[in-house]
């Protein structure tokens, strides 16, 4: 496991510090929505709990799938900024002002 | 078994290769999709695995979970994005705590003390993620006060909040079953407690730092409940968001020239501190006001005739200008200028000069958020430059604007000690030709620190609103 750790930590440091600071947002955003990983754990453990923990396992689920669900959309609706250099496409969504 | 591992390590593969991808601009967006993929590819797996598809309340709660998150990401606007990150990390480490608990109530096997103490490790660091985020959420959402809290114990406070819960942590697991479930309400109240007093203690422009701080923490807290669940993915993935985090606190505080430490305490040197209250106070009523474009604004009537002339002034700088340097900060965006700074911009580049503008690293309320911020109405990235590259070509600049930026271009920065600010990199805006500038006031920035840009005799000063004033210096332009 030790190992294991470590690799990811090392390959972690090699792709992240690569990543422009125009992007650190999107960036943070992403590793954020990520760590909604914790949704794989919170899955296994609701599997495995008699009915007396489902409520707490289910409440572990709710709370990782807004992470994951919550995180990786905001991302992408900043990511399709970076993308378009035409401002006339831009999603009138995304000015809400206007 | 293996094959849960071998599957782990591909999915790990694909939120590598996600953020890979994410080092340029133009296939980022592949980048977080992959990673959505692999991320919805673990989830389908582990329905395989547990075999949990069949209940009906399994996908009830799944569900809730995905429209409170569909919901939240799709109404946020932009410069609301670090209070939203903020909060949805709560809620992974919150999930992280959660699932830790659960773990250890399940357990039943050998390890059992190997497990009790990653579970109870994972409650201690998930809830500080929770509590400090939910407060540094709301402070940013202007929810709660964005002045530093402090009192005079503070610090010790918060230390043994942090000493009792680690050693409640570390010990408990040691006894089993009802002992250990005891301590939990104990652990939670304390790195509960600590999350929040973290969070208080961090004023307005330190939340980049917080933010990232967290967000790896969030990170942490999910690699540790992997150990508690014995999931390889949340170990691998958790360990990649916690060094991810790491990285960019490191950045930020760099560039802030303030170590971790110093930020998470608030740490102010006491002759700043009083002045940074009243005008942390200003900046916040500042800001209220220029959200609220509606209100008249209560200043003095000369400052209009002399904004006017300020303006024209401003408007012959720019139009002489064959290089243009604009310097936005986070109050371009809270006075919503970006817009009008865009017409601005390219105005003047049919009229044949270079424009580029700079970014502070600290600029804004997260790492990057400039960068967003300008992004949403259609500012070429690529007309984007970090500090270092451009710090140089200030003094072949003929025209620089600055809007809503204060202390990243306080040339006290460098020449004070013992300010929030002193030793932190600036913009040198002060080596150009001209400088426009186009704040609110000339009140000092969140540091407190008085601007010495502002003494500078090749500085033209606009005070106001920006975005009416940008909006008048353009039709002055166009003219």
């Amino acid at each position: 496991m030790l190992i294991f750790l470590a690799t990811a930590s090392i390959l972690g440091y090699i792709t992240i510090s690569r990543v422009p600071p125009l992007l650190h947002t999107p960036l943070m955003s992403g590793m954020n929505a990520l760590s909604g990983v914790t949704l794989i754990g919170a899955v296994s453990v609701y599997a495995t709990s008699p009915p007396e923990f489902k409520s707490l396992a289910g409440l572990a689920l709710i709370l990782a799938m807004i992470n994951v669900v919550g995180g990786f959309y905001v991302t992408e609706r900043m990511l399709k900024m970076f993308k378009k250099k035409d401002p006339e496409t831009l999603d009138k969504e995304q000015i809400p002002w206007q | 078994m293996a094959i849960d591992i071998i599957f782990g390590i591909i999915i790990i593969i694909g939120f590598l290769l996600g953020i890979k991808l994410m080092q340029s601009p133009n296939t980022a967006v592949w980048g977080n999709r992959l990673g959505a993929l692999s991320m919805g590819a673990g989830f389908i797996f582990s329905l395989i695995r547990f075999q949990v598809a069949g209940e009906i309340l399994f996908w009830v709660f799944v569900i809730i979970g995905a429209l409170i998150g569909l919901m939240l990401a799709r109404k946020v606007k932009m410069i609301q994005m670090p209070q939203t990150v903020a909060f949805f990390n709560g809620s992974g480490g919150a999930a992280s705590a959660a699932v830790a608990v659960t773990a250890a109530l399940l357990y039943s096997g050998e390890d059992i003390v190997a497990v009790f103490l990653s579970s109870a490790i994972a409650l201690a660091i998930g809830t500080t993620t929770f509590f400090g985020s939910i407060i540094a959420s709301g402070k940013l959402q202007g929810l709660i006060s964005q002045d530093v809290l402090s009192f005079k114990s503070l610090n010790q406070l918060s230390l043994t909040l942090v000493v009792a819960g680690a050693v409640l942590a570390l010990i408990s697991p040691l006894f089993q079953g009802q002992i250990f479930i005891l301590s939990w309400p104990f652990i939670t109240i304390f790195f509960a407690l600590y999350g929040v007093l973290m969070a208080m203690r961090v004023g307005g422009a330190d939340m980049p730092v917080l933010i990232s701080f967290l967000n790896s923490l969030s990170g942490i807290a999910a690699a540790i409940s992997g150990l508690a669940v014995r999931e390889v993915i949340l170990v691998g993935t958790g360990a990649l968001v916690g060094v991810a985090g790491l990285i960019l606190t490191g950045i930020m505080c760099t560039a802030m020239n303030r170590s971790l430490a110093q930020v998470l305490s608030g740490l102010k040197p006491a002759s700043a501190h009083e002045t940074s209250d009243v005008s942390s106070d200003e900046s916040i009523v500042a800001e209220k006001e220029t959200a609220d474009p509606g209100e008249t604004k209560s200043t003095e009537p000369e400052e209009t005739e002399d904004s006017l002339s300020a303006s024209q002034k401003a408007k012959e700088i720019l139009l002489k200008a064959k290089k243009t340097i604009v310097v936005p900060g986070y109050g371009l965006a809270v006075a919503q200028a970006q817009m009008e700074l865009k017409s601005i911009i390219d105005l003047l580049e049919e009229e044949g000069a270079e424009v580029k503008l700079a970014i502070h690293p600290v600029a804004g309320r997260m790492p990057g958020h400039m960068n967003v911020l300008l992004a949403e109405v259609g500012i070429d990235h690529e007309k984007l430059w970090e500090m270092d590259s451009i710090n140089p070509e200030f003094n072949e600049t003929d025209a620089v604007i600055v809007v809503g930026a204060c202390d990243v271009v306080n040339p006290a920065a460098s020449t004070s000690t013992g300010t929030p600010i002193s030793g932190m990199p600036i913009l040198e805006v002060n080596k150009a030709k001209n400088v426009i500038v186009c704040n609110l006031d000339d009140s000092p920035g969140y540091s407190g620190v008085p601007n010495t840009l502002y003494e500078a005799e090749n500085i033209t000063a606009i005070w106001g609103d920006a975005k009416e004033n940008l909006d008048h210096l353009y039709s002055l332009l166009k003219e």
